[in-house]
């Protein structure tokens, strides 16, 4: 196995005349955790869908999982089904937790369904829950089970846009702890989305910062908060207002 | 009791035929509402009765309605599916063409497949053993798929469209074939799918136009509840056409009842 899993060069992303995403060059080592950084509107949650080969850059090239050959669009099944993204907005289908868990598993046709169900809704905190209709959860739960859906698939590659958004200090530090053992235990190559610098410094390897579609920097977490290169990046951390 | 002497109640078959002519006669009564009241009398006979003239209409019917509703949803639901779900040049179009076939006036329909089924028309002239004979339970069943599948396929299409697309991405992210995605938002949207099927059925169960046309009011073969009624009345059999159309409306009825507890549940 290589020791990449993504290698983007070129990216855009244009919707009508606007182009939304611009990253010139990008690597995502594998077992890493990535994170990606940047205000509202930046471009992330485009980039992660991009990653997750739901949608094909309107330009340039992208190569996943070692291989030499770019993504083929659409990609083959088997290929995409070694990516689990989980979107910023949960989108439960109208039934159970424990169906909602299960959906990625019955799609495989895998068996043992109900303990992997159980143990990722135990992961979660929300083993107490499964039998719940989904439209009764409130929002952090919701998030939850979204994860767990995402979790129970073990995929090789997990894109996670803002999990922990809607969630209170506990619960943040629930699934902190879980992104954790997964990378080192599962070796799971994980890109995090998230809005909060703080929890991209206690769990990412590295980390990239997107400013209005572009990449401003990217560095190992250590040199991205202590001594960034950008100025932009430098407020950034520091929760100043950057444009 | 409320309807007729108890002689008549317990009447049996043959002499609640005789009852038809009864409406006949009141004719001559020049009180109107007399002769409803006499009518609605004798049509609760006539169900409670279950008598066979009126079964047979209520069968053909149902029989005709039934099977054009279920051409109808396997032709309208993957239509609306697809329209829902997919993005391409002309769509537009389709959908614009769909919508006039949600508000085709049944009897131009009739007119339609008419002329098309008739000898000398360009589907009846073939002769061929597939091809439904004017004046047949065939020809009826082709006019009400035509006037409902449009209908099938519009509110299968909106409601397809209520359910969030980035659902669809979500499920395909997780692992699911493009197959397995379209399916889960289909059941998202199981209501409103079943929605579509019965203001299908409404408009085909309660159609005059195009079944008089094509089907010709045929007794015991293609005479069904809206075209006996239409000539029952016209004869002034008032008490087989008020007992067919109080069939008529109970159907409409339940089928309306069906649909409010089902929108109920969508919204
Ligand atoms: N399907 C689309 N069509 C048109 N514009 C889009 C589409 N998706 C995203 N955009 C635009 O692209 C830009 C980047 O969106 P994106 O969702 O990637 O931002 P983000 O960084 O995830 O923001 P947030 O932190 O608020 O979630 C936004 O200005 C958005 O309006
Ligand atoms: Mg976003």
């Amino acid at each position: 196995m290589s020791d990449w899993v993504y290698m983007g060069e070129g990216l855009r992303v244009t919707y009508g005349r606007r182009t939304v995403l611009r990253v010139d060059e990008l690597t995502v080592r594998a077992g890493n955790l990535l994170g990606i950084v940047g205000p509202s509107g930046a471009g992330k949650s485009t980039l992660l869908r991009v990653l997750a080969l739901l949608e094909p850059p309107t330009e340039g090239v992208l190569y996943f999982g070692g291989s030499s050959e770019p993504v083929r669009w659409p990609p083959p099944l088997d290929v995409r089904r070694r990516v689990t993204m989980v979107f910023q907005r949960p989108l439960l289908l109208s039934d159970s937790v424990f169906r909602n868990v299960a959906y990625g598993l019955r799609a495989r046709g895998s068996d043992n369904v109900r303990p992997r169900v159980e143990q990722a809704l135990e992961m979660v905190g929300l083993a107490h829950m499964a039998h719940a209709a989904a439209h009764t959860l409130s929002g952090g739960e919701l998030q939850r089970v979204a994860l767990a859906r995402a979790l129970v698939l073990e995929p090789d590659v997990l894109l996670l846009d803002e999990p922990t958004a809607n969630l209170d200090p506990y619960n943040v530090s629930v699934i902190e702890e879980a992104l954790k053992r997964l990378r080192h235990h599962n070796h799971t190559t994980i890109v995090l989305v998230t809005h909060n610098v703080f929890q991209a410094r206690r769990l990412a390897d590295r980390v990239m910062f997107l400013l209005d579609g572009e990449c401003v920097e990217a560095a190992d977490a250590e040199t991205f908060f202590e001594s960034p290169k950008d100025p932009r990046t430098r407020a950034f951390v520091r929760g100043e207002m950057v444009y | 009791m409320l309807w007729g002497s108890p002689q008549r109640r317990r009447g049996h078959p043959k002499r609640i035929e005789a009852l038809h002519g009864l409406g006949g006669e009141s004719k001559r009564r020049r009180c109107a509402i007399n002769e409803i009241w006499e009518g609605i009398k004798q049509a609760a006979l006539l169900l409670w009765h279950l008598d066979p003239e009126v079964m047979h209409i209520v069968a053909v019917s149902l029989r005709v309605s039934g099977t054009a509703l279920l051409l109808s949803a396997a032709i309208g639901i993957p239509l609306g599916a697809w329209l829902g779900f997919s993005r391409f040049v002309g769509r537009r179009l389709v959908v614009a063409l769909l919508y006039t076939g949600m508000g085709l006036p049944p009897v131009v329909v009739g007119l339609f497949v008419y002329l098309l089924l008739s000898q000398s028309g360009p589907l009846g002239s073939l002769n061929a053993a597939w091809i439904p004979r004017l004046f047949t339970v065939g020809a009826m069943v082709v006019a009400q798929v035509i006037i409902s599948f449009p209908l099938v396929a519009g509110f299968t299409m909106a409601a397809v469209k209520g359910v969030d697309p980035s659902l669809r991405q979500q499920l395909i992210s997780l692992g699911a074939t493009e197959w397995q995605a379209t399916l889960a938002v289909l059941r998202e949207a199981r209501f409103g799918v079943i929605v579509s099927v019965i203001a299908g059925f409404g408009s085909i169960i309660s159609e005059v136009g195009a079944v008089m046309l094509v089907g010709g009011n045929i007794e015991g073969s293609t005479r069904v509840l809206t075209t006996a009624i239409v000539l029952e009345t016209r004869r002034g059999n008032f008490s087989l056409a008020i007992a067919l159309a109080l069939i008529l409306l109970s159907l409409s009825f339940l089928s309306n009842i069906l649909m409010l507890r089902l929108q109920g549940k969508t919204a």
